[in-house]
Formats: C-alpha cells, sequence, structure tokens
C-alpha cells in the first residue's frame, strides 16, 4: 500500500512499493494522463510532478513517492476549469497525436511556476527531455509562451 | 474489392463512376447517419492517425449538409460495417474519404429537402438550410431530425449531385480546432493504450534473441503474480493481472528461454554493397522512358546516393486489446487498415474472416505501416489461451524499435546528360531497394510479425512495391519533374529481406527527390545559375514554379547575404508526381555537426479544407524531415537490429527544431490532395543543398553526420 496525495487528493493504492510510479498511477489510481513511452527516462511521456518538481513516473518506485504530492496532467486543469497551459495548447492546436502531450504539460507548469516569463531558450531547454515525434514543437512552445502571458496578465488585473 | 494501397485506383466494374471510396462502397447510410436528437453521425472507413483527418471529414460533411460543425461526429472504423477504404496512407483520405462524404452529404440533403419540398408543396429550390432546419418561403417547414428516417439513407449513391461551388462554402476552408485535441490535453483515456475492459488480462510478448531465431527450450518455473505461459512454435508470451507482474514476468521468461539463433543480417559497414550485391539476383523494372529529341551531351555528371534502414519512432510503442470467446475474436487496434489487418488475423489465425470484428482505436502518431497491426496478431494469440478474458498486449520500446517493420536501406545511381547551355538533355537513374510494402491483407501469407514464428509457420514474403498508379514505392518520385528530353528510369526490388521493411512517410520519395535535387543543384553550378532559376527554366508546370517562387520570396532568397558557417539550399517536389506540391527553403548552420537553423515551406494541397490543420501537417513533415536528414538510421548487427532505445536512434528534440514558416497557396477550385507526406522529402534536399552552400561538399549519403559528410565529394 502506497500512500500520497495525487491532483489534490489523498489515496492509498495496493501496489508493491518497487512498482513503478506509472504503473500505479494508470493501474489502480485509474488515470491515463501519464504515458509509457520507453519505460527508460528517455521521452518523457510519463512525466509527472513530485513535489513540483518533474520526474519521470516511469521508473521511479511508487514507493518513493509516500506522503508526497502527486500531479499529473488531469491535476492541472479539467475541460471546465483548464489550466491556462491547457487552453494556450487548444488556442495554438499544439498537437498532433498528442501522446508526448501529458508529460509536456506538467513539464511547462513546473517551468512557469518557477518563471513567469521564460524566453524561448528557456522553454526549449524545459523540453529538452521531451520528444515529439509529429514536429509540434514549434506550436508547443508558442503555446507555453501564451500560457505565460494570459497568467501574467490575469495576475496584472488581479491587482487592484 | 480491396487492392489496399490506400488509392481509390479506378476500378472498371461497369458502373457509373462515383467519387474517391464511394465508387466501391456505395450506399449513403454506409457513410452517414441523421438522428433525431440532432445528431450527425458520418463513418468513414479512414482512421485518425493524429493527422486530424477526423476533423477534416467532419467539416466537409457539416459544410455540405449545413449543418454546424459541432453536430458531426465521426464513428472510429470498424470491421464489418464501415466502408472498406483500405488502408489510411499514402496521402490520400481527403481526396478519396472526403470527396466520398462530400458527395454523401449533398445527395442526403437533396434526398432531404425532396421529401421536405413534396410534403409542404414547396419548390426544393425555395428551401434554405439553417444548421439543419428547412425555411420555406412561409418559415420553418422541418429540419433533418424531425425528418430523420435512416431508411431515406438506404440506397445507393446517385452519380449527380449537385456540390456547394467555393464561394458557397462556410465551414470547409476554416481552421476549425481538431476535435481530438482536447482529449489528449486534459489526459482523456483517447487511446488504445487508455481501454480497460473488465476482467482484463496484460500480456507481454518475449521476443527471439534474432532475426529468424527458433526457441529450442524452455525452462519451467514460477512467474510473478502466477504469470501464465502463451507458446505457439516460437512465439513466446506472458499473462498476467497487472503490467508489473507481466513485465516482471516476461522478464524473468525471457532468461528461461534458449534459441537457436544464427547470422542472417548483412555487415552494417557493407551495407551499399550488400545493396548492389543482392540486385543482381533482384527483380528489376523500368518506371519510366522517354526518347524525345534531345542536343548532343557535352557532359555527363554520374552520382550515387544512399540512405540507410529508417524506424518510424512513434512515441507510444505499439499495443492492441483483444478478446476470444466461443470462436468469435474481435480485437482493438491502431491499424491503418482494418479490412486488411482482418483479412491476415484470419489467415494467421487459419479462421474465417466473418470469426474476426476489428475496430480502430487511436495510436500515438502514425507515419507509415508500423507494429500496429503485428501487435493486434500477437494480442489475439495471447488471448487465445484465456477465452472469454480481454488481454491488452503492449510492445515493449525496443520491440517498437526493433521489430516494426522498418523503410528499406536504398541507393540510386544517376547518369545526368548536360548540354552545351549546361541544360539536362538525358538523365537515367536506377533505384535499388527492398519494397516498401509489407503491409497485410495483400497476398496469400499474412505479413503479420510472429506468423513466421508458429508452430505451424508462415514463410515471410519478401516486401513488394505499390503500383506506379499509386504513386509506387521504391521509385515513388523517382522521375524528375524537370523537362528532360531522355529519361530512363528503373528500379530494381531486391527478392531478399533481412530486415523486414514497409511503408513509411514518404516511401522512396525519401532518397529519390533529395538525388534529383541534388544533381539540379550541382548541374546549375556547373551552368553558373542560380539553382532556383535553374528549376524553373525546367519545370513546365505551373504550380511547381508557384511554390518556387512563392517559398524564394518567403527566405528572401535573392537578397540572402554570406554567413560563415551558414549556407541556404532548396528543394521541390510534387508528392508521388500526382498529389500535393512543396518548395522548401531550408538554412544549416555547421558546426562540429550540421544544424538546421530555419526552413520556410510553400504548399499547395489543392483545395485548402483545413488551413491550420494543412500547415500543421506540412510542419510536422518537414521537422520528420530535419530528423531523418539529420540523425536518423537503424543500426544493426549480424543478427538484430541494435538501435532498440532512443539513446541508439536518437530523434530531432526541441533544443535543435528549427523556426518554421509554412504558407499554403489556396486553390479552391481545385481538388484537395493530401498533405501528411508533401514536405518530408523536399526538406531533406534543401538540407543537402544548403549544407553544400555551406562548406562546399555534396552529400552523398543519410544521414548527414559527420561521418557520412567525410565521404562527401566537393
Amino acid at each position: 500500500m502506497v500512500q500520497f496525495m495525487l491532483n489534490g487528493e489523498a489515496v492509498a493504492l495496493a501496489v508493491p512499493d518497487d512498482v513503478p510510479l506509472l504503473q500505479a498511477l494508470r493501474g489502480p489510481a485509474g488515470l491515463s494522463g501519464p504515458r509509457f513511452g520507453c519505460g527508460n527516462e528517455l521521452c518523457g511521456s510519463c512525466m509527472v510532478l513530485v513535489g513540483g518538481t518533474p520526474r519521470y513516473a516511469c521508473t521511479l518506485a511508487a514507493g518513493a513517492v509516500a506522503g508526497q504530492q502527486v500531479v499529473t496532467v488531469e491535476g492541472l486543469g479539467t475541460p471546465a476549469a483548464p489550466h491556462p497551459l491547457q487552453s494556450a495548447f487548444l488556442a495554438e492546436q499544439a498537437g498532433q497525436c498528442g501522446y508526448c502531450l501529458s508529460g509536456i504539460l506538467v513539464s511547462a507548469a513546473a517551468l512557469l511556476a518557477r518563471d513567469k516569463s521564460p524566453d524561448e531558450a528557456a522553454i526549449r531547454a524545459a523540453l529538452e527531455p521531451h520528444l515529439c515525434r509529429c514536429g509540434s514543437h514549434n506550436r508547443i512552445i508558442r503555446a507555453i509562451q501564451r500560457a505565460a502571458e494570459a497568467i501574467q496578465s490575469a495576475m496584472a488585473e488581479a491587482i487592484p | 474489392m480491396s487492392h489496399g494501397f490506400g488509392a481509390a485506383l479506378p476500378v472498371e466494374d461497369g458502373k457509373p463512376r462515383l467519387p474517391g471510396n464511394l465508387h466501391t462502397n456505395r450506399r449513403l447510410s454506409s457513410w452517414l447517419a441523421i438522428h433525431p436528437d440532432g445528431r450527425v453521425t458520418i463513418t468513414p472507413g479512414k482512421v485518425e492517425l493524429g493527422q486530424g483527418i477526423l476533423t477534416t471529414l467532419g467539416q466537409i460533411a457539416a459544410e455540405e449538409l449545413d449543418v454546424d460543425f459541432s453536430r458531426v461526429t465521426a464513428r472510429p472504423a470498424a470491421t464489418p460495417d464501415s466502408p472498406n477504404e483500405a488502408v489510411t496512407s499514402g496521402s490520400l483520405s481527403t481526396q478519396d474519404s472526403g470527396s466520398a462524404l462530400r458527395h454523401v452529404c449533398a445527395a442526403a440533403r437533396h434526398i432531404f429537402l425532396g421529401v421536405v419540398a413534396q410534403r409542404v408543396g414547396v419548390p426544393l429550390e425555395a428551401i434554405r438550410i439553417e444548421d439543419g432546419r428547412f425555411f420555406g418561403p412561409a418559415g420553418e417547414i422541418g429540419s433533418y431530425w424531425a425528418l430523420a428516417d435512416q431508411a431515406l439513407l438506404e440506397c445507393e449513391a446517385p452519380s449527380e449531385v449537385t456540390i456547394k461551388t467555393p464561394g458557397q462554402r462556410r465551414i470547409a476552408g476554416t481552421s476549425v480546432p481538431r476535435v481530438d485535441l482536447p482529449d489528449k490535453v486534459f489526459g482523456a483515456a483517447r487511446y488504445v493504450h487508455d481501454l480497460r475492459l473488465p476482467g482484463m488480462l496484460h500480456a507481454r510478448v518475449v521476443r527471439p534473441q534474432a532475426r529468424g531465431a527458433m526457441l529450442t527450450e524452455l525452462r519451467e518455473g514460477p512467474l510473478p503474480g502466477d504469470a501464465k505461459v502463451v507458446r505457439d512454435g516460437s512465439f513466446l508470451a506472458v499473462l498476467a493481472a497487472t503490467e508489473w507482474d507481466a513485465e516482471a514476468a516476461a522478464t524473468r521468461l525471457a532468461a528461461r528461454a534458449t534459441w537457436a539463433a544464427e547470422d542472417t543480417l548483412p555487415e552494417q559497414a557493407l551495407l551499399t554493397d550488400w545493396l548492389r550485391d543482392a540486385a543482381t539476383r533482384g527483380e528489376r523494372s523500368t518506371v519510366a522512358a522517354r526518347a524525345d529529341p534531345a542536343p548532343p551531351v557535352a557532359r555527363t555528371l554520374r552520382r550515387s546516393f544512399h540512405r540507410p534502414y529508417l524506424a518510424h519512432g512513434s512515441i507510444a510503442p505499439s499495443c492492441a486489446v483483444a478478446r476470444w470467446e466461443d470462436g468469435s475474436i474481435e480485437v482493438f487496434t491502431h491499424s491503418q487498415g482494418p479490412y486488411n489487418l482482418r483479412a491476415d488475423l484470419a489467415k494467421a489465425l487459419r479462421r474465417p474472416q466473418d470469426s474476426i470484428i476489428v475496430r480502430h482505436r487511436e495510436g500515438a502518431g502514425c507515419y507509415g505501416h508500423n507494429g500496429a497491426d503485428d501487435v493486434a496478431l500477437d494480442a489475439v494469440l495471447a488471448a487465445r489461451a484465456v477465452p472469454g478474458v480481454p488481454v491488452r498486449l503492449l510492445w515493449s520500446r525496443a520491440e517498437e524499435l526493433g521489430w516494426s517493420p522498418v523503410s528499406p536501406a536504398m541507393l540510386v545511381d544517376i547518369e545526368a546528360d548536360l548540354d552545351a547551355a549546361g541544360n539536362l538533355a538525358g538523365w537515367r537513374s536506377h533505384i535499388v531497394s527492398n519494397g516498401h510494402s509489407s503491409r497485410p491483407g495483400r497476398g496469400a501469407e499474412p505479413t503479420l510479425l510472429s506468423a513466421p514464428f508458429l508452430a505451424v509457420p508462415f514463410a515471410v514474403p519478401p516486401s513488394i512495391n505499390p503500383p506506379m498508379a499509386a504513386g509506387g514505392g521504391a521509385p515513388r518520385n523517382g522521375v524528375p519533374l524537370y523537362r528532360i528530353p531522355a529519361m530512363e528510369v528503373a528500379t530494381t526490388r531486391l527478392l531478399e529481406m533481412p530486415i523486414r521493411t514497409s511503408a513509411l512517410r514518404g516511401l522512396g520519395a525519401t532518397l529519390n527527390v533529395w538525388s534529383i535535387e541534388s544533381l539540379m543543384d550541382e548541374a546549375a553550378g556547373l551552368a553558373g545559375v542560380d539553382p532556383i532559376e535553374y528549376r524553373r527554366r525546367h519545370l513546365d508546370d505551373p504550380r511547381a514554379i508557384a511554390v518556387l517562387d512563392r517559398v524564394a520570396a518567403m527566405a528572401g532568397w535573392a537578397d540572402r547575404s554570406r554567413r560563415e558557417g551558414f549556407g541556404m539550399g532548396i528543394g521541390l517536389a510534387r508528392y508521388k508526381n500526382s498529389g500535393a506540391w512543396a518548395a522548401v527553403v531550408a538554412e544549416v548552420e555547421a558546426r562540429e555537426r550540421i544544424l538546421c537553423r530555419r526552413l520556410w515551406i510553400a504548399g499547395d494541397v489543392g483545395e485548402v479544407v483545413n488551413p491550420d490543420g494543412v500547415a500543421n501537417q506540412y510542419e510536422g513533415g518537414a521537422l520528420h524531415g530535419v530528423s531523418i536528414a539529420l540523425l536518423e538510421q537503424v543500426r544493426f548487427d549480424r543478427r538484430s537490429v541494435t538501435s532498440d532505445n532512443w539513446e541508439s536512434y536518437p530523434i530531432l528534440r526541441f533544443s535543435e527544431v528549427p523556426q518554421v514558416q509554412v504558407a499554403l497557396i489556396d486553390r479552391p477550385e481545385q481538388p484537395f490532395l493530401g498533405a501528411g507526406e508533401a514536405s518530408m522529402a523536399p526538406t531533406i534536399a534543401a538540407i543537402a543543398g544548403a549544407i553544400t552552400d555551406a562548406l562546399g561538399i555534396r552529400p552523398r549519403a543519410l544521414p548527414f553526420i559527420p561521418d557520412n559528410l567525410a565521404q562527401a565529394e566537393a
């Protein structure tokens, strides 16, 4: 049994400690967002946030996140209440097959959490662990820039 | 009838000609359903591969019916009810499925309006439609939804329908957002990988240690999670309740298996020698021959070009979910051709086709014949061991990169004759390659990966080439677009296939466009003429000239200035010589290796249904081309493919992606042509030209990595 906070809710998953977190998330936790791509930390499809930091869920033991905050793409937002990144990816039509997007979105969320207005080089660097085979890279970069601007202007409006 | 090449080859069946795949699937009801609750379902046989086709087809349907786009949904293709549109390939879906749906929806509109007109006593021409509601001179008189009677669509399509004119279109021609993307940014269960059926077990395959190796011994012993072993000859798999137990069991079982393996692959370092040698035993054919009066030859250029085997490199390993119950087999698959897959499953299982249902579900991006069909057989074989229980079988990354069909290694020898003015007077080329298709559903033997490993095995037929009428395989784009009076293009298909080959985006165009464009650049240089001007001199096709001129303007070609370490090059092709046009200018920077910094692309796909979707396809294809040009080659030893992870098979990453500008020349009055494959080969050609511009050497072998460039000629 592994207990941790998954997308803001406490979960207790009946998995051995040494099972990869990805399989715990896709298995007993019933999520689809974190995706299997290579199982070897080389493509980023499985990326999730652990304590706000992008981690490869394909190799990270489930037991290693006991008591921690885990956020997957499902935890960023929903169709009814999307994260600015999700809105921006839709606005830029940033994807084709979309299989890489779950991981890219959480890495982008971590980037925007520490850098409010990343330049293009910073975005590319943050996405270097991620492979996209369809060639949506430039749209993805533009979507992250768009989301950063949306967050900035929302904050500006919130300040009286 | 299924020819299975994706294309609607003309069928001479004596029936009135209907557009696209409607000709062979003539009933309206097999394409379209209109529901009382205000929804429309289209049921094309083409499938979503990540290219956005379902959005495009929905736009076409909504347009001709005159309903809001949001009312239209596409049902995933499935046997036996969906139209048999063979394979979703060859950049033909919009032209073959889209033209069929356009005709079907125009016919449906006419039928529904006719019923209402008769009922209300209003002339048909006096009725207008607003989002599915019908209005006569005196107000609303009905709607599709009020009338929704599927019996109205239980008929053959009429041969004549009135299609909207370009000026009447409101939905087709606009950048409607993709219908599949929201699921993908919210992490919804959309892929076949995400199917979870009650009681489903997880399966993994234990692959042989080498190509063609046979399982000689399997030691017994306990397995994690009480996993069940499935064996049929040398096909070996495990089944368990959880993914982790299935993976652990597969690892354990692999250690208990003994294989009889032999060297069956050529030496990679001597691959071109092997191609030449195998060609002496291959099947040679003439692709094109022309002998118009030609000026005297002043000089002949003799050049050879080579490309390695290439992998698909989809981001997800192939996956399928299967169930075998009371002799009925159901399989969920990301195959490109549900009917073709069904045909080969039937052969491999020695079962009738009508005992098998194949249902399409999306996978990760598909760029050709990857492992999707193969894993479907694997899943069915595993499911056969647990009757009634659904089984999800997922390949590993190593299987995906190491055991999927690959795009064949190729070489081409070209002799180009130049006249005294430096113009092309003659062209002789010989293209050597394995066939570019081992797609299922076409031959007497199944082509699925595991079929030759079964206890009663099937032979592995050498891959074939689609006919030139369908674009050809190895010789695809091998006939220059340029005006050349004397020409002979030949190809030799190898009859030995040490590594299983099949279709990957562009097929032979990857090599052929680059080699032709390289000679155009070289000849232009010898003539002292700008490369784009030299191409224009040899072109009669106004649409080819138009994309060249557009891309030259976009890239500032005429005013480009030399920068140390940088270069620019041009590539032009009309895909399959019958599809979409693309002209690409690439800028590269030569450091310790070559980096592509910028791409400008001009395209022409005729009528553009979704401009943003077409731009996305052109850019994606071009970046695929950058990756192939600069990074990709399948590596192997004498027994197996060894480039089975992303370190040994690197692809383009975010840090090295060039900036891209795409412009489309919209021709709303022209038939639509597919966008997915047009830009890739010209991009490779443009990068090669840019390398020459930067370094003064002409690449002769892909990928353009330092080792290969060191062999290049000045």
